[in-house]
């Protein structure tokens, strides 16, 4: 199959690949480029392991192909963290123990880092709704609303 | 390994066991760098694929390869003839499961399976093996099975544990019986008895991360394997015996695990890849689909239970009889004899009769979900015992108060329990401010109480004293929930070093003994008991090493907080040494430290839980709300309370999806209707309010530090209290889960005429 060039932005660096046309964002981040953090859980949209930002906005790599991210710019949890300082959202996963397995927590700290950045100061409610299209099945979630709670204080205070 | 004298776990001043430190792989886990089971690579990889049989019951006969090996790309096609028949009867039936062989089973049961350069040949090489069925008639329902004249799954399955032996096959692979007395004698002594029939439907364990393996097998025949599984070693002897290797020449990895619930206790694609590879001569990955997981993994049973409970009215039960019938999938193995052991196993009771029933139907054969039997035993129990509590006017604690079992009761299985924290559980649960609650229009709620045994098991742990007087712990049991922070807390309690200075691995299976599989609530126990016999055995020797330095008896050496120090005046005078000192020495005194054990584990004490729940139903459309819910639990020791915290919180998710939305729904054509997370609904995060814990410690009298197991038992009381709160919620008897929307509904206009 003829393959397509795409040019793209990743985690702020500039990225250029060659992909399949029928290939989707997910698979080339984790097979193409190194990238595994992103998870895939179910590849239909249901789960939110591999969320990603596209331009900004959370969407599941699973259900974007890699041609559409020409021009755009991604970011993935391998950039949420600014080098070797973790973002206030990962240490207060860590800190609440807000994850067990943990193959759903790069999904979860992309969703919820898109969710403080648009409000710094949710209720339990939004946090709980802002998160619905991430599936955690070790925790029950009371341990992740509360560290994103946690998080949430944490950046307010700046 | 009995609980230390003169230890009490409530009153001793732990130094780190019952902190809550940041755990040792939580880095990796926030930051992409982890590596679960698909997240391997290897030179030269294969990307495999399995086709599975699009019937339900069907007899193969024909398998034709030839299309599909000639499209450019394909490496190696393995079906049935690729695996030899086993000698080993323990293992036919995991062979079979993995490949079909005379039939196929179940709608995805695996039938042929592709290795090739790209995932999208392997697709279409798939597409190309033409298999020819002959369709036969199927059964799905558990009681249709049992039926005289239904389809037939295995010609020679004779009911095992029945005297006569059955002269006629049938689908009723055994039956067990469990209990003492006679509950006719004691249901004459009842002031009140209520007989109900209880139905529950098939859920699947929902690991977010599919079975995922890497497998390369050189031309010399030795192989490795890259898994997320519980059990690596078990992967190891499984695959070993159905490929004909040598253990020794087949080294398994796990990878971290994301999630598995008791779902990642078998092999389905592990022999599948490596048998693949050996063929190709290339390393061959395998990664199921989530439609695969489903069809194809190995989801809890379905059940369908009668129970009957007589009371007097001073509310002690004066009898307990009990059949379950539980569908296992295409094998035998239900979990039906751990559901008739446990049902009743919360109670001191003179008549108890369990009788159980392990039955086959064409679905996917199940695998251990959590607490595997008993969630779907103590729905039934303890929703007759909620009715039974309202029929004598007396609180449901209360009751289940003056019925609790203890220290010295038989239990309804058969051994006498040693010390038991039911009791401390339920005063706990009634204490609470939850308990006090008022309750809102439309709400009610729900108590119920569960109990697990607990697993022990083969465990070995290596623990390595480094030159720089940190320690490496190599343990053999998967991490599957935070067990290397604990395994940490524990070495370093015992050695008297920080948290930090201890670092735990779950080693490959050639570089540690035999380990069981990580299930049974086994790996805080178990593991936590080799390493602190570990760390122990290493500080033995840490004494040895300063006692040779000051040139005095070993046994004039003891060991505190980190150091060595002669253990009195008589000893001598010395400086003490730390154990860093004593590292840094270790060349020079005998060379390297390291501390063993290796055990078999018993005395892995039971638990017990109490869970609360307040449920709101919606009368006009049946959907039910989970308001609060609150569990209360025995954990004998929490060695990382946040940890332990969250198997109450897991377990009860769990539950909460269980009861209200998750169920495998079959057609009329015998293949799954909703395999994927869309129509299979788990609890996602706007369902659920917080979950409230309160962490009970009874000390187990089998372990140093009184640790029991706690994953399991979080998940058997939540079907009941949900259900108990649902029905006072709904003022109707709700007997069959899940009790979705429509069925609720149902249930609430048919109760109004």
């Amino acid at each position: 199959m003829a393959k397509v060039q795409v040019s793209t932005t990743i985690n702020g660096d500039a990225v250029s690949f060659l992909c399949e046309v029928d290939e989707t964002l997910l698979d080339v981040l984790r097979d193409r480029l190194g990238l595994t953090g992103s998870k895939e859980g179910c590849s239909t949209g249901d789960c939110g392991a591999c969320s990603v930002t596209l331009d900004g906005r959370v969407v599941c790599s699973c259900l974007v192909l890699g041609a559409e991210a020409e021009g755009r710019e991604i970011r993935t949890v391998e950039g949420i963290a600014d080098g070797d300082k973790l973002h206030p959202l990962q240490e207060k996963f860590l800190e609440f123990a807000a994850l067990q397995c943990g193959i759903c927590t790069p999904g979860f700290l992309v969703s919820s880092k898109a969710l403080l950045e648009r409000n710094p100061n949710p209720t339990e409610s939004e946090i709980r709704f802002a998160l619905a299209g991430n599936l955690c099945r070790c925790t029950g979630y009371d341990k992740i609303v509360r560290a994103v709670q946690a998080a949430a204080a944490e950046m307010r205070k700046g | 390994m009995p609980l230390d004298a003169n230890l009490d776990p409530r009153t001793h001043q732990f130094k780190y066991v019952g902190t809550r430190p940041l755990r040792p792989d939580g880095v990796d886990k926030v930051t992409g760098r982890a590596k679960f089971g698909a997240d391997a690579t290897a030179p030269g990889m294969l990307v495999g694929k399995i086709l599975r049989s699009p019937h339900p019951h069907a007899r193969i006969r024909s398998i034709n390869t030839a299309k599909a090996a000639k499209l450019p790309g394909v490496k190696a096609i393995v079906t049935r003839d690729d695996f030899p028949e086993t000698k080993d009867p323990s293992l036919k039936d995991v062979l079979y499961n993995v490949m079909a062989r005379e039939k196929a089973l179940y709608d995805g049961h695996a039938v042929a399976a592709v290795a090739a350069t790209s995932a999208s040949i392997a697709r279409k090489a798939l597409k190309l093996i033409e298999v020819k069925y002959d369709i036969l008639p199927h059964v799905t329902d558990v009681d249709e099975a049992m039926k005289p004249g239904a389809p037939l799954l295995h010609k020679d399955m004779i009911t095992d544990g029945v005297d006569p032996a059955p002269t006629k096959a049938s689908n009723i692979a055994a039956k067990c019986e469990f209990g003492h007395g006679d509950p006719e004698e004691g249901f004459k002594r009842a002031d009140h008895v209520i007989s109900r029939v209880f139905k529950t439907e098939a859920t699947h364990q929902g690991y977010i991360e599919p079975h995922a393996c890497l497998a390369s097998v050189g031309t010399d025949g030795s192989g490795e394997l890259w898994v997320c599984t519980q059990g690596h070693f078990m992967v190891r002897d499984t695959c070993a015996a159905l490929l004909g290797m040598d253990v020794s020449r087949l080294r398994v990895t796990a990878s971290e695990i994301g999630g598995g619930f008791g779902g990642k206790t078998t092999v389905f694609i592990e022999p599948v890849a490596l048998a693949l590879s050996r063929k190709a001569g290339k390393p061959v990955k395998i990664v199921m689909s989530r439609e695969e997981v489903f069809r194809a993994s190995g989801p809890t049973s379905s059940t369908s239970m009668t129970v009957k409970i007589g009371v007097n009215n001073a509310g002690r039960i004066t009898g307990a009889f009990a059949e379950l019938r539980f569908q296992g999938g295409a094998f035998a193995g239900s979990p039906v004899v751990l559901g008739a052991m446990s049902c009743f196993a919360c109670y001191d009771l003179e008549h108890v009769k369990v009788v159980g029933y392990d039955v086959v139907t064409n679905r996917p054969k199940q695998a251990a979900y959590r607490a595997p039997g008993a969630p779907m035993a103590a729905f039934a129990v303890e929703s007759v015992l909620d009715e039974l509590a309202q029929k004598i006017g007396m609180d449901p604690i209360e009751l289940r108060l003056k019925n609790a079992a203890k220290e010295g009761t038989k239990s309804s299985y058969g051994p006498k329990y040693n010390r038991i924290g039911l009791i401390d559980c339920l005063e706990a649960a009634r204490r609470h401010p939850h308990y006090k609650a008022p309750l809102g229009a439309n709400q009610g709620r729900g108590v119920a109480a569960g109990f697990w045994f607990n697993f022990g098991g083969q465990t070995c742990v290596s623990l390595n004293v480094n030159i720089d007087g940190t320690v490496a712990l190599v343990v053999g049991t998967p991490d599957i929930g935070g067990s290397r922070a604990s395994m940490c807390l524990m070495a370093a309690e015992e050695l008297g070093i920080p948290y930090d200075k201890v670092r735990a691995i779950v080693a490959d299976t050639s570089s540690l003994g035999y380990n069981d599989i990580s299930e049974g609530s086994r790996v805080t126990f178990s593991t936590g008991l080799a390493t602190i016999s570990a760390a122990r055995d290493a500080v033995t020797k840490l004494c040895a090493r300063a006692a040779k330095i000051w040139g005095i008896p070993a046994d004039a050496v003891v060991w505190e907080n980190g150091y060595a120090k002669p253990s009195g005046p008589n000893a001598g005078n010395f400086e003490p040494l730390s154990l860093q000192d004593l590292a840094k020495k270790a060349a020079k005194t005998g060379g390297p430290i390291a501390g063993h054990y290796e055990v078999n584990a018993d005395g892995a004490g039971v638990s017990f839980a109490v869970h609360l729940c307040d449920a709101e139903v919606d009368p006009e459309t049946g959907r039910v709300q989970i308001k609060r819910y609150t569990v209360v639990q025995d954990a004998g020791k929490a060695i990382h309370p946040s940890y332990v915290e969250g198997q109450y919180q897991g377990g009860a998710a769990q539950g909460i999806g269980w009861a209200v939305n998750e169920e495998y729904i079959y057609g009329k054509d015998g293949r799954l209707q909703n395999p994927g997370f869309l129509d299979y609904r788990v609890p996602v995060c706007s369902d659920l309010p917080m979950i409230d814990t309160v962490i009970v410690e009874v000390p187990n009298p089998g372990h140093p530090y009184g640790v029991r197991g706690v994953g399991e038992t979080s998940i058997v009381p939540p079907l009941a209290a949900i259900a108990n709160a649902v029905s006072n919620a709904a003022g109707v008897r709700m007997t069959q889960l899940p009790m979705s929307p429509p069925r609720l509904l149902k249930a609430i206009f048919d109760a109004k005429g």
